[in-house]
């Protein structure tokens, strides 16, 4: 296939969708899915079969729409109407809608109508996610009707490899996995990194639980991520490309598996790509569930077959990586951002966001907030304009107690930062940071030691065993943690906890082990004093924690007391 | 002749390694990666997959097929949660305990379960009807919190609505159990094609 | 090969490019501690005693896995460096069950050595204290876990100078254990050829030779370079 053709396909199929008077876009990701999205696509294709409308209506699955929280969801784009979004769609409510968008006269129900004008939807802004929940991902010409593969085409045939670098480093574009380090300077390291073999990974091993990002984007657009790793083997000299995907999302990997071959049939990857002398192959390796696969140099040893074990750097990737060639690692959401960064010029790009972080960010809004689900915002946009407006604030009358960003690696943001704009360094800077991009709200019933406990299990479990540090530390921590949720901690644990978390970050030999320690730092920064109810009053103050084992001498009444006050009388000297 | 051969306790069945159609899919996945050490984590996918779980004889057809050492495969099999060296119960249950479940008190539901079963999450119960089991986040945190009974996804459950359902699953008879083979895959992943 | 400078602690020294940092901080006479690193063996850098500060690095690095660097300034041993340190073996302490007054290796330890070097005096963490099991299965080793501090040299040696790799590690985070074969016991592997290179370089008493008694069991890897040279340039150097 070459660049005509690739036009025409791209024509074809915007005529046939514009032949249809409308059409039914029906969320098939996986929280749809779970909640009944099956049903709803099912009932309507047979509807829409049993009542002959097969020239009127077309039916599409699709990927994610954004608020998961309200799926199913079903857009519908009709002739003369302004789209529609149908929230909490049942098989009968289905029917009518189709009966309703494709009557002559068309009409929108004004039953589950999520307004278009919602802050939802208004405050965000959909660069990577152009395409999600508009297009089917399981067909080739779907993405292509919406310009995909023209970046590829037009790298591939207006600019070399440096200036596609140069391209990516104007634009301002950093690593979205959540270092956050100058994308377009990695891809100039591996171009000019000597190498009879290069590698291009995407990392789509996404472990931060309450983060689905990349899987929502590989499930929803898996064109878009091959095309951007396309684009970058281009520019850095790689053949062979791996799409690490997580274990957990097999659906994801069976969407990919099944757009890397139509492209390849349609000469868009594999041998000469678009008729050109660049070929280009992409494999899929299926995480086996470690957390600390997310690391590079732990993500490579998995995809040589072997135990997923950081190895100290340097050497770098970009120098030694996989079978000591040098490799490009990326984030599946920063190759995301490629395409329409060379569709519509690095300037475009770097116009939106902040300073220093250009671009948007996806984030998965989770927690205990009205409308939960992913959403792309510009950088740079404030917390509280994320989780009151576009996220509708804290349901049942609760009150805001906290953000958590960053998952295991990032930390606790209070009420008090709530308009800080959320930017890679300003994150950093309140002792958090951007992360994937997991985004969990917690309202007061929430107890901040437990919350840290969770996160600290948690590492505690994936850390792989190598260095000392993090294998003992995590453990360590969690003990102390222990004791503090059941009422048996000691003022002393306090030091504790504070000096092994400072030892942890800079002693460990992986960013696994080095970010541990945030989640509790950053809740020992904020919330001390919940702290400090814990082990001088025995009390927790969310009433989350059981404090079934406080030591018997301080479990009278007058005794507390005569304990508070001899340890606050230690604390003054 | 090789070491496996010689190894005191039984070697890999032969014998049955012939017969057994469970070990074509695993031969076809050394085959698509041309035998290569590299594919270790794909081959123990589909050793996984098709046996539910991964025992001594079957780790060191795959080793001796790859040509690694008996302790590299184990080292590689117990390193990543994926990988099950027991059998499963006949369902598994699997409680999503990722932050955005976590916050919405899935702590509770695997209590719940506990106390009703009497088994830890990676447990299987001693009739070999249900085995439990934690996932570090499913992906579905708009439903939390998220539990998935014979690889199908629930959501927004509590204590009781999760109780319930398992309950239905495990008296229901054998017969219409479903997909209970093994792992905690929301759906069975498509085998792997030649 | 050419050759650099540096500066260690504020002294000038050159080094050849190709060196590790550790390796031009011994040669300079400076007592750094470590446990994983064994010479004639891969590095692994995972046991941080090692660490040391370089100027214009926001990390600490590990020496042992660090290459020389033309104008690097290094710094071995400041108070903050030699405090985590001890830190470190004190983690290391109270992971498992080090009792070295029952132990075979008292004395001979390299882990108790490098606590008293450091002055750990008393461990500041919980004991974890693990109840593991003891391999006695083999004719003339006993391999007990309760001592083991993962470092792997055992691991390494077995494969990369033995080349048997009857040892490896399974698990993770703080269930890891050297196992051998398909965790079996010693004693059925086949594929261990009893050349005890694992017990030499162990530096604890998780590795010993049968029969030894507390205080006993004394280590000596000098063979390892006494054979790769051999191997490799066929000298044995006496």
């Amino acid at each position: 296939m070459n660049r005509p053709e690739l036009q025409a396909m791209g024509e074809r199929e915007r005529e046939r969708q514009q032949s249809y008077r409308c059409r039914l876009l029906c969320c098939a990701s996986t929280p749809c899915l779970s909640s009944g999205a099956t049903a709803v696509i099912e009932t309507l294709k047979q509807f829409i079969k049993e009542r002959e409308l097969d020239a009127n209506v077309l039916v599409t699955a699709t990927g994610c729409m954004g608020p998961c929280s309200r799926g199913p969801l079903v857009t519908v784009q009709t002739r003369g109407l302004e789209d529609v979004v149908y929230e909490h769609v049942t098989p009968e409510l289905a029917r009518d809608i189709a009966l309703s968008h494709a009557a002559p006269e068309p009409k929108a129900l004004d039953r589950n109508l999520l307004a278009a004008d919602s802050p939802f939807f208004a405050k965000q802004k959909k660069v990577v996610l152009s395409n999600s929940g508009l297009i089917d991902p399981e067909r080739l010409e779907c993405y292509v009707a919406r310009g995909g593969y023209g970046a590829l085409a037009h790298a591939l045939r207006e600019m070399t490899p440096v200036e596609v670098c140069e391209a990516i480093t104007r634009s301002g574009l950093r690593g979205r996995g959540g270092a956050g380090y100058p994308t377009g300077l990695k891809w100039d390291l591996v171009r000019k990194a000597p190498g009879t073999r290069k590698f291009v990974i995407a990392n789509g091993d996404e472990g931060d639980p309450g983060a689905y990002m990349d899987r929502t984007l590989m499930e929803s657009d898996p064109h878009r991520v091959l095309e951007g790793m396309a684009i970058a083997g281009y520019a850095v000299g790689a053949e062979q490309g791996y799409i690490y995907v997580r274990g957990e999302y097999p659906i994801a990997a069976k969407r990919l598996e099944n757009a890397i071959r139509m492209a390849e049939r349609r000469g868009l990857l594999g041998g000469r790509v678009l008729d050109s002398s660049f070929s280009f192959r992409i494999d899929i390796r299926i995480g086996a569930g470690a957390f600390v696969c997310g690391e590079e140099t732990a993500l490579m040893a998995s995809v040589m077959g072997r135990r997923g074990q950081p190895s100290p750097r340097p050497p770098y990737p970009a120098q030694s990586g996989l079978w000591g060639m040098p490799t490009l690692i990326n984030n599946v959401e920063t190759f995301g951002n490629i395409a329409p960064i060379i569709d519509n010029g690095a300037e475009w790009y770097a116009a939106i966001g902040t300073d220093k972080s250009k671009g948007t960010k996806i984030f998965a809004l989770a927690g205990t907030v009205a409308t939960t689900g992913l959403i792309e915002v510009p950088m740079g946009i404030s917390l509280r304009e994320i989780i009151f407006d576009i996220g509708g604030g804290i349901p049942n009358g609760r009150a805001f107690k906290a953000a958590q960003t960053g998952g295991p690696s990032g930390g606790c943001i209070p009420a008090e930062h709530l308009d800080t704009p959320v930017d890679y360094d300003s994150l950093r800077r309140l002792g958090s940071i951007m992360g994937s991009g997991g985004l969990v709200v917690m309202d007061d019933t929430s107890c901040m030691p437990d919350v840290a406990k969770f996160f600290m299990e948690f590492c505690m479990d994936e850390s792989c065993g190598k260095c000392v540090p993090c294998r003992v530390g995590t453990v360590q921590l969690h003990r102390i943690l222990e004791h503090i949720t059941n009422g048996s901690a000691t003022p002393r644990d306090m030091e504790t906890l504070q000096e092994l978390c400072v030892m942890m970050q800079e002693t460990s030999l992986c960013g696994l082990g080095q970010s541990a320690p945030n989640p509790l730092l950053s809740t020992l920064r904020y919330f001390r004093e919940e702290y400090q109810a814990h082990i001088l009053e025995r009390s927790c103050p969310a009433g989350k924690c059981t404090m079934d084992n406080v030591p018997p001498l301080e479990q009278g009444a007058d005794l507390q007391r005569r304990a508070r006050s001899t340890t606050s009388d230690a604390e003054v000297s | 002749m090789s070491i496996a051969n010689k190894q005191k306790n039984p070697p890999a069945k032969v014998e049955e390694a012939r017969t057994d159609t469970r070990y074509k899919l695993v031969d076809r996945t050394l085959k698509r990666f041309h035998y290569q050490q590299d594919a270790l984590i794909e081959v123990l996918h589909t050793a996984q997959e098709a046996f539910g779980f991964l025992d001594d004889d079957l780790m060191i057809y795959i080793a001796r097929a790859l040509k690694l050492p008996q302790s590299w495969v184990y080292g590689v099999a117990t390193f990543y949660h994926f990988f099950s060296l027991e059998p499963q119960g006949e369902h598994t249950c699997v409680v999503c305990m990722g932050t955005a479940c976590y916050v919405k008190r899935a702590a509770e539901i695997i209590a719940t379960v506990q106390d009703e079963f009497g088994i830890a999450p990676g447990q299987t119960t001693a009739d070999g009807k249900l085995s439990l089991a934690t996932a570090r986040c499913l992906g579905s945190c708009g439903l939390a919190p998220v539990m998935v009974i014979d690889n199908q996804v629930l959501g927004k459950e509590t204590p009781d609505t999760a109780m319930s359902r398992l309950r239905e699953v495990v008296a229901a008879p054998a017969a219409t159990a479903t997909a209970s083979v093994s792992s905690a895959t929301i759906e069975p992943q498509e085998g792997p094609t030649p | 090969m050419s050759v650099v400078t540096l500066h260690i602690n504020d002294e000038l020294v050159s080094a050849r490019s190709d060196q590790k940092l550790l390796e031009v901080i011994r040669e300079q006479g400076i007592d750094i501690p470590t446990l994983c690193h064994l010479e004639g063996v891969s590095d692994l850098g995972g046991c941080r005693l090692c660490l040391v500060e370089v100027q214009g690095s926001s990390k600490l690095l590990a020496a042992c896995v660090t290459p020389v660097q033309e104008g690097m300034s290094v710094y071995t041993h400041s108070e903050r460096l030699v405090r985590y340190r001890r830190m470190i073996l004190e983690l290391l302490l109270s992971e498992r069950t080090h009792t070295c007054a029952v132990c075979v290796t008292n004395g001979h330890c390299e882990l108790q050595y490098e606590a008293a070097e450091l002055g750990v005096d008393h461990v500041r963490y919980e004991y974890l204290a693990p109840q593991l099991h003891l391999d006695a299965s083999h004719d003339r080793f006993t391999l007990d876990h309760n001592r083991c501090i993962l470092c792997q040299r055992c691991v390494r040696v077995c494969d990369e100078v033995e080349g048997a790799h009857t040892l490896d590690i399974m698990g993770r985070g703080a269930n890891s254990r050297v196992i051998t074969g398909l965790n079996r016991p010693w004693g059925d592997c086949v594929s261990c050829t009893s050349c005890g290179k694992c017990v030499q370089v162990c530096p604890t008493g998780a590795l010993f030779f049968k029969g030894s008694s507390v205080g006993e069991m004394e280590k000596r890897h000098a063979f390892l370079s006494w054979i790769l040279n051999g191997r490799e340039r066929k000298e044995w150097q006496w």
